[in-house]
């Protein structure tokens, strides 16, 4: 049992709950994730680490309300319990001080971004981030994005904060520029990371993406996460969640997001006509 | 004695086929008293026991049906469990006809004695009539500290054995549920997780402390637990990697892994979804690939979740196929087609990324290979398509490698399968044991119960040695 000492609307749909994990902690390092189960009845809920702290034990999660599972999770309030957590899943990313790195973040994508842009800032790596969201009130992470980031741009799809448009034109406007940097790398939606990763391979610029494959063991025994990288047929929960964004198939990774679409619309509807008129999902 | 030898077999009473393919429940409903006796009367103690030497773990066979025609069940019972503390398990899922039953005397002019079904009777028997748990002595772990890691047979096994040698033993599993295949892997309507439940609980009053969650190598370090005090370390982490087909579309939404398919029915429970969470999805004409227990089992699940019609397809002849000889006679009778001497080369996709069918290339059987199995060879222009929509690939699992490769310096074989010492269960690292399939790559339960045990007492005189006790 895992019991939520401190929960944070970070915006509408989008929160961050912090449990006490000392043992995943001390293992975590960024780009890993946890798989947790909020009860007996539930799903395996893939999360990435948005931070963990080794000296107080304290796992930070960020995610933003999508189907039942994370609904349900949203209405969890500090000092409700989750069943299970395990982890860290996946393979860390090798971090080492390169000149410069951009960070480009989509949505809930910033909360993942945050350990690889802290862990290249602490390298003394010059770090640009560019952050979109749909709309102002939807940007997350600013201020900790900010204090690891030499530069930070934004964009919203409806101009309500900094560029209007794809976080994608900001990026592909400053390589434009001449920017060259070491690596970029694109969390956020599967259409995001793809096209990040066609605008730097113009420009020949190494690129890493975060893929977000649906799980359900996440320690390489079902396949279920599975994508192709090159040709070749990788798990995503023990090969990545990284991979090189360039040899990812993303069209063929967008499709088979769409395994359970059906299922996962009714599940979400049945819930939600469970709990009724209750308003505590929007708090 | 000739008038024994003259009764027939006694069928075990199952659900009728088109009342069980619609329900998760156990197929087979197992001996009454009255058959067991008769079917225990069909023994002629014959004094060889060649069947002793076919069981794996040597359980003493003559002796136990002999207990039971003698109407002494739990002494029966007790008997089996002096060399295999799984019998509600192993009854259920070892491959009889080819162990204890394959050398049975009776067998060879008719049919051999229903060993499996007779040890099923004495656990089931046991469990509903005595106290299973009334001969678990709780461990006090005076001899020493181990880690088994893996919660599999081999470890619920090694676990057991260690706890009654008197040792302190932390059980470690990366699942939130314990058994590994025995839960994940074969159905409810094969081995009901009740019977798993009991034996997980059998250990826990020993003394074995179970920790779930907990992946070895990532949440914790094996160097990390010789630190916390542990005298050894027992790696029973099973043979969890999947293999794909390797053909065109196999990542088309429709095609799952068998272990895909079945752990989301079978430990995440979504064959009662939406009251689960998990969900899986079947489609109306589901492909199977592969002809063990894993494809059979796939294929009955999929039956059961709602498919008008499962195909098996399998590139060898029936003869060949390595699954238990009862669950493909209970595949048969649900309705379950074969497809024998065909292998898939590419499935092909709707315009969504669907499966709308698979194309096979039908086989024959060529020259011998390797493991004296005749080789499967495709006849050149002999395609056909299956018009399904789902498609199951039970072909095969390699060695789990998540754990063994974060242990530096650890011997592995070519498929990435741990090596050790054969009589001691001993890997090239002092310390470190290993048994079960990530030893001998995917197997059988009582193989793996078989290595759990023999490891555990491997690591007691390794322990004792250490400690300057005994040998
Ligand atoms: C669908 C199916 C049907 C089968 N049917 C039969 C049958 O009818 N008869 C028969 O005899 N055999 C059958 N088998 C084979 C049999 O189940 C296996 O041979 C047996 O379970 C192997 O036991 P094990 O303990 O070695 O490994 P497993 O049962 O695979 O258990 C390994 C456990 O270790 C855990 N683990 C792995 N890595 C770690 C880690 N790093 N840290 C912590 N935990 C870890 C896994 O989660 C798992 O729970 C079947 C297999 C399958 C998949
Ligand atoms: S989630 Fe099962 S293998 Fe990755």
């Amino acid at each position: 049992m895992y019991r939520i000492l401190k929960k944070e609307m970070l915006a509408p749909k989008i929160k961050l709950i912090q449990v006490y994990a000392p043992e995943i902690c001390t293992h975590a390092r960024p780009g890993q994730f946890v798989i947790l189960r909020m009860h007996e009845k539930g799903e395996r809920i893939p999360l990435t680490i948005a931070d963990s702290d080794r000296d107080t034990g304290l796992l930070t999660l960020v995610f933003q309300e999508v189907g039942k599972s994370t609904t349900e999770l949203g209405m969890l309030s500090e000092g409700d319990s989750i069943l299970d957590i395990v982890g860290p899943l996946g393979t860390a990313r090798d971090i080492e001080k390169l000149d410069c790195v951009v960070c480009v973040a989509g949505g809930v994508g910033v909360a993942p971004m945050y350990p690889e842009a802290k862990a290249y800032h602490l390298l003394g790596t010059r770090v640009i981030s560019l952050i979109g969201a749909q709309t102002k009130d939807m940007l997350i992470f600013k201020d900790r994005m900010e204090k690891v980031s030499d530069e930070v741009y934004y964009s919203t799809d409806d101009g309500s904060f900094g560029h209007k448009g794809f976080v994608t034109e900001i990026l592909c406007k400053l390589l434009e520029d001449g920017l060259r940097p070491d690596e970029v790398i694109a969390i956020g939606p599967l259409p995001m990371m793809r096209a990040a990763a066609r605008v730097t391979e113009r420009f020949g610029v190494k690129t890493v993406v975060s893929l977000n494959a649906i799980m359900v063991d996440g320690t390489g025994m079902c396949g279920s996460c599975r994508v192709t990288v090159d040709g070749e047929v990788k798990f995503s929960c023990v090969e990545g969640p990284a991979f090189d964004g360039h040899k990812v198939d993303f069209d063929e990774l967008i499709a088979r997001q769409n395994r359970f679409l059906a299922e996962e619309k009714l599940a979400l509807e049945r819930y939600l006509a469970g709990v009724g008129g209750c308003k505590c999902h929007q708090k | 004695m000739s008038s024994k030898v003259r009764q027939p077999r006694q069928e075990m009473p199952k659900q009728q086929p088109d009342v069980r393919s619609k329900n998760f429940q156990e197929v087979a409903l197992g001996y009454t008293e009255e058959l067991a006796v008769a079917e225990a009367n069909r023994c002629i103690q014959c004094p060889k026991k060649p069947c002793v030497s076919g069981c794996p773990v040597g359980v003493d066979i003559p002796e136990f049906i002999d207990l039971i025609a003698k109407g002494d069940f739990l002494g029966a019972a007790r008997k089996i469990k002096e060399k295999n503390s799984l019998p509600a398990m192993c009854g259920r899922v070892c491959p009889q006809e080819t162990q204890c039953e394959a050398v049975c005397t009776l067998g060879k002019r008719g049919e051999p004695v229903a060993i499996g079904a007779l040890e099923r009777f004495c656990a089931d028997y046991e469990r509903m009539h005595g106290d299973p748990l009334s001969d678990a002595q709780r461990s006090d772990g005076s001899s020493g500290r181990v880690a088994v890691v893996g919660s599999g047979p081999a470890g619920l096994t090694c676990a057991s054995e260690l706890a009654k040698l008197g040792y302190k033993v932390v059980l470690f599993e990366s699942l939130h549920d314990t058994g590994g295949v025995l839960r994940y892997g074969i159905p409810e309507f094969r081995l009901p997780k009740a019977i798993v439940d009991e034996e997980v609980e059998y250990i826990k009053s020993q003394g074995v402390e179970i920790r779930l969650n907990v992946l070895v190598g990532a949440t914790v370090t094996v160097d990390e637990l010789f630190q916390e005090g542990f005298d050894a370390i027992f790696l029973g982490t099973g043979a969890g990697l999947p293999y794909f087909l390797g053909i065109p579309g196999e990542n088309l939404n429709g095609v799952y892994s068998a272990n895909e398919f079945l752990t989301r029915v079978n430990l995440m429970k979504a064959y009662r979804f939406p009251d689960y969470d998990t969900p899986v999805w079947v489609g109306k004409r589901v492909a199977v690939v592969g002809g063990g227990n894993v494809a059979m089992d796939s294929a009955r699940t999929a039956l059961r979740l709602g498919a008008e019609k499962v195909t098996v397809v399998y590139r060898r002849s029936r003869a060949e196929m390595p699954a238990r000889l009862e669950e493909i006679e209970n595949a048969e009778e649900e309705g379950i087609e074969f497809y024998l001497l065909a292998n898939p080369v590419r499935i092909l996709s709707d315009d969504k990324g669907w499966v709308k069918g698979m194309e096979c290339v039908r086989m024959e059987l060529g020259e011998e290979d390797s493991s004296g199995r005749r080789r499967p060879v495709p006849v050149p222009g002999s395609e056909f398509i299956l018009d399904v929509d789902t498609v199951i690939s039970a072909v095969g699992t390699d060695p789990n490698p998540l754990l063994v490769r974060t242990i530096p310096g650890l011997d592995l074989g070519r498929r990435g399968n741990v090596i050790i010492d054969e009589e001691t269960g001993m890997t090239n690292i002092p310390g470190v044991f290993a048994g079960g399939d990530i030893v001998t790559g995917s197997a059988t339960v009582i193989a793996a119960m078989g290595a759990g045990k023999a490891a555990a007492h491997g690591i007691d005189k390794y322990i004792s040695a250490r400690n300057g006790r005994g040998m």
